[in-house]
């Protein structure tokens, strides 16, 4: 089978439009650290306007659209294949959406090698949004893997300055979160890698629609065996990514020692890739394993919910308390990836969105309280609310929203997947019971943390003088709460079209999987 | 068009192995550098002798053509060996080769 | 009229608006401004419910569906056929509440203009009680149960942050902790405790989804079945209409909400089954267990037994608050949604049993406890949590009509007796400040302003505050003929009919339990008001007390008129005078139009009397029991039940609150948080994270690489392996290069030879055969 070579489409402008920034940040002979910081938000929010017409110009009746192909390893069917869908096309919002924010949070917090760790943010945003728009599988794993170098070096070069004793000898934490992040991921790609490799030999081509278009019309068929082989070798490199419990060792690791914009994107958008993976990959090429194994990996995301909130609300890291809880909160979208219909699947996606958006945002938040106070533990501060109104209201909102509260974003993502979750016909219902648990849970330690540091007098010296949020002072974090402010309550009071728009990829996906459903049930 | 030589070729082919065979041996008896160098020119030219002849011979143009080319290329390896001769002399004081063994194994 | 009725969504966007230019603005305008905003926010809500009221009426009490503007849809996932729109809905038993919220909303926010002046966040008080009014009027015009969830919650948030709302007092309580954080921390547990009641909901949304295939309450074009608009007018009982009646009607049950399908299927006397994922029960069950998780969430909301644990506590809030959320409005959306739901809890038999005994309970165990509390707002939260009890009980009983009467004038007299609480805390507050200023302050011991032992004499100070709380206690000890009366005995008057009628045990066990908490109610009032109110004044504070501004002494004025009057509301038929002047059920009427299984009890003459034999006895036992008290001119130390042996243990028990906290502290709070550090520290950090990475992932890894370093690659590659490949050809190599001499008439002979037997292997083919070549 052969794919015809296309026209330019956007898809590839939004990809490669930070490659311009980048070889701009590379070559540009003299730039002050500032306008490389004007620079580099200029170029995400141009990324971001052509997402916008991307998602202006998509056409919600057809399935895959704004395709490009060209021919690029002939003889192995590798092709340069891309475009969106209804599912991906929101992941590549969001990445194009946190990026800016990303470039925000960094304005003060970033000075050393400031060119290179822009050009870094740069290299970060071709890559994520390069896994999700990539439809060849050789393509997807190219950008996959160069998704890890700009991450890696963001954590070992501008981490915190915590060390951590390894083995009896002093060693610079960051570098130690960095190692441990890299060779995680490293480790779960390889067996993708292998997975990829076998699909494609079978299928004699690595585009992605092509081994689907064969996969549906029962030409490409795998036993029983080799399907839950290959099945694993996906599922792991995502799981890790993800990370589904009990993979999870490495994340508060890399949390915790990047620095802000490194923790936003590690959050909202990085760890995206690995539950997009699973829809895009797993759920579409190995249904029967993937029913097989549903039972067993939503036992393991209802652990992490419950796991995640639990260990959280026993942090005394404000930033660890926040990584944890997104072990708990990514529990929720692999529970809606594996209840296997629609309401499950379209939560899982709308909540990887909102996922994005709250834990990035308490992330900034974070952020925001370090660079101030230069410490992240809970019992530092206390009364911020008093000193800091403004910017104590925002850190509501958000906790809000990553707290599950109806009106919100989060709620609705929480609330489709559990639907889902109770009607599916591969999880039994007292998963949804537990997963509704974790919603009690999440309230638990949000609300910890948030009576802590913002409730309660003001009994430190240091924190009467905290300066809170102007137009006129911090332009750059206002403007990035505002952002996110406003993304959550659009989402939570009116997600219809973001339903809308990803109802027709959802739906042809969970009918494919109903119809294998149907057989295995008999 | 060029007429047959008189002169048979099996006389030129002859005194072309006569030439050869006193320069082979004068490289192979002589010690002197420069003598082994004159030597190496009259094998050289004992080929020219014995091309050009052929060339006649079959009426070709092939034979005059080396010809030119290894007078060339002899005359500039003359240039490079005497002057690397005349460089030996001066760091040696002599120029007899079995004095020259720098490169033994 | 049905213009009218669109304007519903008012309710919710009006406080919207009047929230989010205090929010925005509010600095800017001073306490008048922001106050005036908020009032009118308030008002105008009110307003459009009693505009709401009036369009009902005229639209033959027929319900109508408003979408909002701008909103066309919420959550909406066809492939899933999940469609929860953002819709209003208007109907006697929204709009009953609607006026309920706005209108005493709008008094306890005048009431809180005075109250909060000069505080120095009173911009952001008006803003926290508009949003509250925003959720709360979405939470009772919602027409699909995930919209009421939306309202629910929110309530709850805005509660939170209103308890917590001076989360910065820095005042130390003896026990060393500051009232700052007893504030915030009341608030995080009223909304944990709250989240725990949610789980009920949101599972009860789930079952309902899957089993209805809507979450909508009624569609529409629909009109609830089984309640009907003609029959009302005809007669004065409304009877729902029998199950027979339901069954015969054809019905698509496609396009309808899920009670009215509910109705019909749970009415045609078959067994159906629900068949979803993994689920396979029969209709029956799944009603019953829909209808439990909804008790587990209006235990929550509505503090019942085992959640009521955090209204006490929500009592760190300002006042007016307790007056708003936490007695007139928020805490009875539980008995709400249940009575919403009323069509399922009708036909589920073992959930209404455990409702009833739940109700029960909890209305006589708070009404124990509040007999030992010291503080005057403990007592009216107990007395909150009491109250509520006997509203859950009559949903159990099927008295739902009673149910949400006795909601109406519980929010009339409650509202009432928390305000005039802060009129009176005012006062002491006012006079410590007044005597310390006069006194110039020699002595500092704690105060507080709170407590009803430094209290006494206030009657002759406060005299308006005194009249209103009198009024307020009489209604709630259910004395003939305030607005309690009327309420109370409703409810009992059902349960001996479901005892008598129907030989049902829940009956004659919520009617025991009942008139005691009944007289439990009476007894701990008089108790406060005799504390309070007469005697000689305690402290200096109460000396220099005085009464409160108009601004908060109107609204209690205008809460005690309805705390008299609101009983006739629903006045009994048959009735002499009061049946001919204020008419027959007419408020069971009214709401019989939503609330399908709405009936009217009978007015039972020997029943009424006893239970006000029992109040008034409650009176004066507790009048003769504290009259010397009330003599004391110093702090009293100890009560009068406690000095007796025969009830010291059990007020020793009412005291201490029942030991409720300690035990939860003790079996569930404790455990979780020391399972959460020894998660946390032991099992995620130091085992998975520290040892199990390390020692299984890591340093078999490094000692591996390290063991290939040193032994594998220096000795077997090194040492081995390079003697093969760098060796063997080293040893060749030193051989052979003896042939180089340096000697280069060797090496030409060498080439001469070697041409030669080039030229024989030309020359003689025959060698070449030989050789091979």
């Amino acid at each position: 089978m052969q794919l015809e070579n296309t026209g330019v489409s956007i898809v590839s402008a939004v990809l490669f439009s930070p490659l311009v920034g980048v070889l701009v940040l590379l070559f540009w002979p003299r730039l002050t650290d500032k306008q490389v910081r004007i620079a580099t938000l200029i170029n995400t929010l141009v990324t971001f306007a052509f997402s916008l017409l991307m998602l202006s110009q998509f056409d919600s009746s057809k399935g895959m659209q704004m395709e490009q192909v060209d021919e690029w390893i002939a003889g192995l069917g590798i092709y340069y294949h891309v475009g969106v869908d209804g599912i991906s096309i929101w992941l590549v919002m969001l990445t194009t959406f946190i990026m800016p924010i990303a470039v925000l949070a960094s304005w003060t917090g970033i000075e050393e090698k400031v060119r290179l760790f822009h050009g870094f943010l740069l290299l970060l945003e071709v890559a994520m949004v390069g896994v999700f728009v990539s439809l060849d599988l050789f393509l997807f794993y190219i950008f996959w893997e160069v998704s890890l170098v700009p991450m890696y070096f963001m954590i070992g070069m501008w981490g915190s300055k915590d060390k951590v004793d390894f083995f009896g000898r002093e060693m610079e934490a960051r570098i130690y979160a960095a190692v441990k992040f890299f060779l995680y991921t490293v480790a779960g790609s390889i067996l993708m890698l292998l997975a990829i490799l076998y699909v494609g030999n079978k299928a004699e081509t690595f585009d992605f629609m092509l081994i689907r278009d064969l996969m549906r019309s029962g030409q490409l068929v795998f036993t029983e065996e080799t399907e839950r082989l290959l099945f694993v070798g996906f599922f792991i490199a995502f799981a890790i990514k993800v990370p589904v419990w009990p993979l999870h060792s490495w994340l508060p690791d890399a949390h915790v020692q990047a620095p802000t914009a490194g923790s936003i994107i590690l959050a909202g958008v990085l760890l995206k890739l690995g539950t997009y993976g699973l829809v895009r990959y797993n759920l579409e090429f190995f249904p029967n394993a993937a029913i097989d194994f549903a039972p067993y990996i939503g036992a393991l995301a209802v652990i992490g919910i419950i796991y995640g909130a639990w260990v959280s609300y026993a942090q005394t890291d404000v930033k660890k308390l926040v990584a944890y809880s997104s072990v708990s909160h990514l529990g929720f979208v692999v529970l809606g990836i594996f209840a296997m219909n629609s309401a499950g699947i379209q939560g899982a996606v709308l909540q990887m969105v909102n996922h994005g958006v709250s834990t990035g945002g308490l992330f900034l938040l974070v952020g925001m309280l370090y660079e101030r106070r230069h410490t992240k533990a809970i019992n530092a501060f206390g009364g911020l609310w008093k000193i800091m109104p403004i910017y104590s209201g925002f850190a509501l909102v958000i906790a809000l929203s990553s707290m599950g509260l109806p009106g919100l974003n989060g709620f609705v993502g929480e609330f489709t997947i559990l639907v889902g979750s109770a009607g599916s016909d591969t999880l039994d219902i007292w998963y949804t019971v537990l997963a509704t648990i974790g919603i009690i849970l999440a309230a638990v330690y949000i609300l910890f943390m948030f009576n802590k540091v913002f409730m309660g007098p003001v009994t430190k010296q240091e924190n009467q003088e905290l300066e809170d949020l102007t137009w006129g002072g911090n332009w750059y974090e206002l403007s990035a709460l505002v952002a996110l402010t406003v993304v959550i309550f659009v989402i939570g009071l009116y997600p219809k079209p973001f339903f809308e728009l990803m109802d027709g990829a959802v739906g042809d996906l969970v009918a494919q999987l109903d119809a294998t459903l149907q057989v295995a049930m008999k | 068009m060029l007429e047959s030589s008189p002169v048979a070729i099996e006389l030129y082919v002859l005194l072309s192995a006569v030439l050869f065979v006193m320069g082979t041996l004068g490289v192979l008896l002589r010690r002197n550098a420069i003598l082994i160098f004159m030597s190496i020119e009259l094998m050289l030219n004992s080929a020219n002798l014995a091309l050009v002849a052929f060339a006649r011979q079959w009426n070709t143009i092939d034979g005059h053509l080396m010809v030119f080319f290894v007078i060339t290329v002899a005359a500039a390896e003359v240039a490079v060996g005497l002057a690397l001769i005349v460089a030996i002399y001066r760091t040696k004081k002599s120029i007899s080769i079995d004095d020259l063994h720098k490169f033994e194994g | 009229m049905e213009n009218v009725l669109t304007a519903v969504p008012l309710v919710v966007f009006i406080p919207l608006a009047g929230m989010l230019i205090n929010l925005f603005f509010g600095k800017y305008f001073g306490e008048f401004g922001v106050g005036f905003i908020g009032v009118t926010a308030s008002g105008l809500a009110f307003v459009v419910a009693a505009l709401l009221w009036a369009g009902l009426r005229d639209n033959n009490f027929e319900a109508v569906v408003v979408n909002p503007p701008l909103f066309d849809g919420w959550i909406s996932i066809p492939s899933a056929n999940l469609e929860i729109p953002w819709q209003f809905r208007v109907d006697t038993l929204s709009v009953t509440m609607m006026l309920v919220v706005s209108g005493v909303g709008t008094l306890i926010h005048l009431y809180a203009v005075g109250y909060m002046h000069g505080d120095p966040r009173f911009p952001r008080f008006f803003v926290y009680l508009n949003l509250f009014l925003v959720f709360m009027m979405t939470l009772v015009t919602g027409n699909n149960i995930l919209m009421m969830f939306v309202g629910w919650e929110g309530v709850g948030l805005c509660s939170y942050l209103l308890i917590g709302f001076w989360f910065d007092k820095s005042r130390v309580f003896p026990d060393g902790v500051s009232e700052g954080w007893k504030n915030s921390n009341a608030a995080r547990k009223a909304m944990i405790v709250n989240r725990i009641g949610d789980f009920g909901v949101l599972l009860a949304i789930f079952l309902t989804f899957w089993t209805f295939g809507t979450l909508d309450f009624y569609k529409p074009d629909e009109q609830p079945i089984g309640g009907h608009a003609e029959e009302a007018e005809e007669h004065a009982l409304v009877i729902a209409s029998t199950d027979e009646v339901i069954a015969e009607e054809e019905h698509d049950l496609s396009n309808m909400g899920f009670l009215n399908q509910a109705q019909v299927l749970l009415s045609d006397g078959e067994e159906h089954q629900v068949k979803f994922g993994s689920v396979d029960l029969s209709l029956k069950a799944i009603v019953t267990l829909i209808t439990l998780l909804m008790l587990l969430g209006a235990a929550g909301k509505s503090a019942q037994i085992p959640l009521f644990v955090w209204l006490p506590d929500a009592m760190a809030g300002p006042t007016p608050v307790s007056a708003l959320i936490h007695a007139a409005t928020m805490v009875t959306a539980g008995v709400y949604m249940m009575v919403r739901a009323n069509v399922l809890f009708h036909h589920a038999e073992v959930s209404s049993f455990i409702v009833t005994v739940i109700g029960a309970t909890t209305a006589i165990m708070a009404g124990f406890i509040a007999v030992g509390q010291w503080d005057v707002k403990k007592v009216l939260a107990y007395s909150t949590v009491s109250q509520l009890g006997f509203m859950v009980a009559a949903v159990g009983l099927g008295a739902y009509a009673a149910a949400i009467f006795h909601l109406v004038t519980h929010a009339f007299f409650k509202a009432l007796l928390f305000l005039a609480s802060g009129s009176i805390i005012h006062g002491m507050e006012h006079g410590h400040h007044h005597s310390h200023d006069s006194h110039h302050a020699h002595h500092e011991e704690e105060f507080d302003p709170q407590d009803m032992r430094t209290m006494g004499g206030l009657r002759r100070k406060m005299p308006i505050t005194y009249w209103t709380y009198v009024i307020g206690t009489f209604a709630l000890a259910g004395i003939f003929p305030f607005a309690g009366f009327w309420s109370k005995d409703e409810i009992l008057a059902d349960s001996f009919r479901v005892f008598w009628d129907e030989g049902e045990l829940k009956g004659i066990f919520a009617l025991m339990l009942l008139i005691t908490a009944a007289g439990f109610t009476a007894f701990y009032m008089w108790r406060q008001v005799s504390l309070v109110f007469y005697g000689e004044p305690r402290h200096e504070a109460g000396e220099h007390a005085s009464e409160s501004s108009l601004l908060m002494t109107l609204p209690l004025m205008i809460l005690a008129v309805l705390s008299i009057f609101g009983g006739f509301l629903n006045t009994p038929s048959d009735l002499p005078l009061l049946t001919d002047l204020f008419g027959a059920h007419k408020f069971t009427d009214w709401l019989g139009h939503s609330v399908v299984n709405a009936h009217a009890g009978e007015f039972l003459w020997w029943l009424a009397l006893g239970a006000l034999g029992v109040a008034v006895f409650a009176i004066f036992a507790a009048r003769q029991l504290y009259a010397d008290e009330t003599t004391s001119t110093v702090r009293i130390t100890g009560d009068p039940l406690a000095r007796n042996p025969q009830t010291s243990q059990a007020f020793a028990l009412a005291n201490a609150k029942l030991l409720w906290d300690e035990m939860y502290f003790k079996y569930l709070e404790n455990p979780f948080n020391v399972a959460s550090r020894f998660l946390a520290d032991r099992v995620d950090w130091q085992f998975w994270h520290d040892f199990f990475h390390h020692n299984i992932v890591y340093l078999p890894f490094d000692q591996g690489a390290k063991g290939i370093s040193g032994n594998v690659d220096k000795v077997v590659i090194d040492k081995g392996i390079m003697m093969v490949f760098a060796r063997g050809p080293w040893e060749i190599a030193r051989r052979v290069r003896r042939v180089q001499t340096g000697f280069v008439r060797i090496y030409a002979l060498t080439i001469l030879l070697g041409t030669v037997l080039v030229m024989i292997a030309i020359l003689f083919p025959d060698i070449r055969d030989i050789l091979g070549i």
